[in-house]
């Protein structure tokens, strides 16, 4: 189907008021746990998928996507009033942000954030819209071998090249991949690292673990570093209406970072966070006031706010066209899609038109109300930001264990609830990532399922990974991400000799 | 830029990463034990059930070891983290918090092991109101339980409180 039909058609499943009010649901939601310390997206539809259970998948889906979105809104406002980011890939936006802020001009900051993720969101989503049937034809001959090697590429990318080091961030990784080896082995009815337990023979509810990371970990984390006091809300100040320099200044930043965050989060290796430093490293090059960089430059919150968003946009063509999650949102809304017994891959878009096409359009829709929500009612959410630590992080805790008691009313996962906290903890005091134990522990299962297929295909044969030119390709692209960064590091640091105060 | 030659203040064998380190070997090594005593019909013996524990178990081993290295030679944590000290009442707070949790939800219900719950992070998180804590704590687990895991369908711990309103209000009952 074409992306045009495709789109008439998902706009009529959209636009019917029981979606569009899970639409505002979502954005809604997804604005106030972006807005909100502590609380991210991954964490908020984790504990929302015993959903699934109850209403149709199009109407999760839309609920989801809404509260992925809108959290990159929320997080942009905590980046700018507080200096405390409120995601990762606001982390650049909290740079110029906050000083626009201090000088009495939260307002511009708070628009140009928010014009730029509509104006990139919906880009990115008419990117997605086009691009995705394009890959899902594609992807529909690849073989095992081939899915095999992308989710090697993506697992070498998300773990190894993203985070500050490889060694840790592949350590998150196989320690995910392990807990989503434990239980019975769909292929042979074998139970692995149960030990004797009988509840581990289904396998660990990715809910569990994720909410033992995001929530337990990191509130633990937090309580440890928590020294009393809270961080200074700025008052939000200046007009919300930008000025005509202001806007000369920022449509070029939103168009530039729309350009990087897109084709980045489409890839199979994702993140948002590198799309935003380039952006805002291009814009800090090509600006003609490049002395306000680091005292409150609107390009440096322009362009990475609309790099990170069409990022999202971006994230979401493997996830929905090859099933290939590179966010820990992502993964969890891939076991979201498993939970109704749905494969995202190369044939979604034929067995499933409604939902795929009905998520976009509802993107598009709930961009339009994001933009309502993040810019008209912006108090709101400010007012937000001062709801004490104490109160907002016993309120986190008790959600979760509402969301983890509640699955099954057993004490057992809530022992494993807490216990993966505790590790979660560990994780965060000792720099790991936490986000590739998630996607190890949703696509461990499925690398091993094409692993497994490709070898019985080939009956044992090794080289099939290398015979076939995709796959031998993706898998030296993995070898490159592994080893490129040390060889380069080797080569010049043996090349270059160290010049006396240039090396940072 | 944490590679052990850029300071002299640490050269000394970190014990916390020294930790986590042997941590990482042990899962390896329990992995490699638990691939060992797997029975494997010999249909599977070449690409079976074993395959990618086995292949897990050795990159482990490798990455384990990596951190050893890097544990002996001082750490790779952050200068600031280092200076960091973890608040231990803070944190004594919150496991605190959890513990009563965990020993109360299914004998007192959700909604009075959740204001526990409540009360402790709070204070945990330097709140001295407790009288405050205590009702939001309450009020924010019953809205929960009544709001969330009705309109979800789950069933969480039901105890003397929500039955007692329960019977209060009839239009729970048709449930």
């Amino acid at each position: 189907m074409d992306a045009v039909a495709g789109l008439m058609k998902g706009f009529a499943v959209a636009l019917t008021p029981i979606n569009l009010m899970w639409c505002l649901i979502g954005t809604t939601l997804g604005t106030a746990i972006g807005v909100l310390p502590g609380l991210g997206p991954a964490l908020t539809i984790a504990l929302l998928l015993p959903i699934t259970f109850k209403v149709d998948p199009t109407a999760a889906f839309i609920l989801f996507a809404g509260i992925y979105y809108g959290a990159m809104y929320g997080g942009s406002t905590t980046s700018i009033l507080l200096n405390t980011p409120g995601e990762s890939a606001t982390i650049v936006t909290a740079l110029e942000g906050n000083k626009m802020a201090r000088k009495g001009r939260a307002g511009a900051a708070l628009a140009t954030a928010a014009i730029g993720s509509f104006v990139a969101g919906t880009i990115g989503t008419l990117g997605l819209a086009f691009l995705a049937p394009l890959v899902a034809d594609m992807a529909l001959q690849f073989g095992p071998a081939d899915y095999f090697a992308l989710m090697v590429l993506a697992f070498v990318t998300v773990a190894a090249v993203l985070g500050s080091s490889a060694v840790r961030g592949l350590t998150a990784l196989l320690f995910g991949i392990w807990l989503g080896m434990i239980g019975v082995d769909l292929q042979t009815g074998q139970a692995r690292f149960t030990f004797g337990v009988p509840e581990l023979l289904d396998g660990i509810n990715v809910i569990i673990v994720a909410v033992g990371l995001f929530a337990v970990g990191e509130t633990l984390y937090v309580a440890s570093r928590y020294s009393g006091g809270n961080d200074e809300v700025i008052p939000l100040k200046g007009s919300l209406w930008m000025t005509r320099e202001e806007w000369s200044r920022s449509w070029k930043p939103w168009l530039r970072g729309t350009a990087f965050g897109f084709p980045i989060g489409a890839m199979p290796a994702g993140g948002a966070e590198i799309p935003t430093f380039l952006s805002y490293y291009t814009e800090k090059k090509l600006s003609k006031h490049p002395e306000e960089f680091g005292h409150g430059a609107i390009e440096g919150v322009a362009g990475p706010e609309a790099a990170n968003n069409a990022s999202a946009a971006g994230v979401l063509v493997p996830m929905l066209t090859l099933g290939l999650p590179t966010s820990a949102t992502a993964a969890i809304m891939l076991s979201a899609f498993q939970s109704y017994g749905i494969n995202p891959g190369p044939l979604l878009f034929q067995t499933q038109p409604e939902l795929v096409w009905g998520l976009i359009a509802s993107l598009f829709i709930g961009n339009v109300m994001l933009l309502v929500l993040n810019l008209p009612m912006i108090a709101l959410w400010v007012k937000m930001l001062m709801i004490p630590a104490p109160l907002l992080y016993a309120g986190i805790l008790v959600f979760a264990t509402i969301g983890t008691y509640g699955i099954t009313q057993s004490t057992t996962d809530l022992m494993l609830l807490y216990a993966v906290g505790g590790i979660g903890y560990l994780m965060r005091r000792y720099d790991f990532p936490t986000a590739p134990v998630i996607i190890g522990m949703i696509l461990g299962p499925l690398a091993e399922q094409n692993l497994r297929q490709a070898m019985t295909i080939s009956a044992g044969d090794w080289t099939v990974f290398f015979t076939r030119p995709l796959s031998a390709t993706l898998l030296v692209l993995a070898a490159i991400a592994i080893v490129g960064p040390k060889a380069y590091d080797f080569w010049a640091r043996t090349q270059l000799k160290p010049v006396p105060g240039g090396d940072a | 830029m944490a590679s052990g030659s850029d300071g002299l203040a640490r050269r000394r064998t970190a014990v916390g990463e020294l930790a986590i380190a042997v941590g990482v070997l042990v899962l390896a090594a329990v992995i490699y034990w638990q691939v060992q005593v797997m029975p494997v019909s010999p249909l599977y013996a070449k690409v079976g059930p074993t395959l990618v524990p086995s292949l897990a178990a050795l990159a482990m081993t490798g990455l384990g070891l990596a951190l050893l290295l890097s544990a002996v030679r001082g750490g790779w944590q952050s200068a600031e983290e280092l200076e960091a000290v973890p608040d231990r009442l803070a944190l004594g707070w919150v496991l605190a918090g959890l513990l009563i949790n965990l020993l109360l939800i299914d004998v007192a219900g959700f909604t009075l092991a959740s204001t526990l719950l409540f009360i402790c992070v709070a204070r945990g998180f330097g709140s001295r109101k407790i009288i405050r804590d205590a009702s939001i704590g309450a009020a924010f687990a019953l809205v929960a339980y009544f709001g969330f895991a009705k309109t979800l369908g789950i069933n969480i711990g039901a105890g003397v409180v929500e039955h007692t309103i329960e019977g209060l209000l009839p239009l729970s009952r048709k449930s």
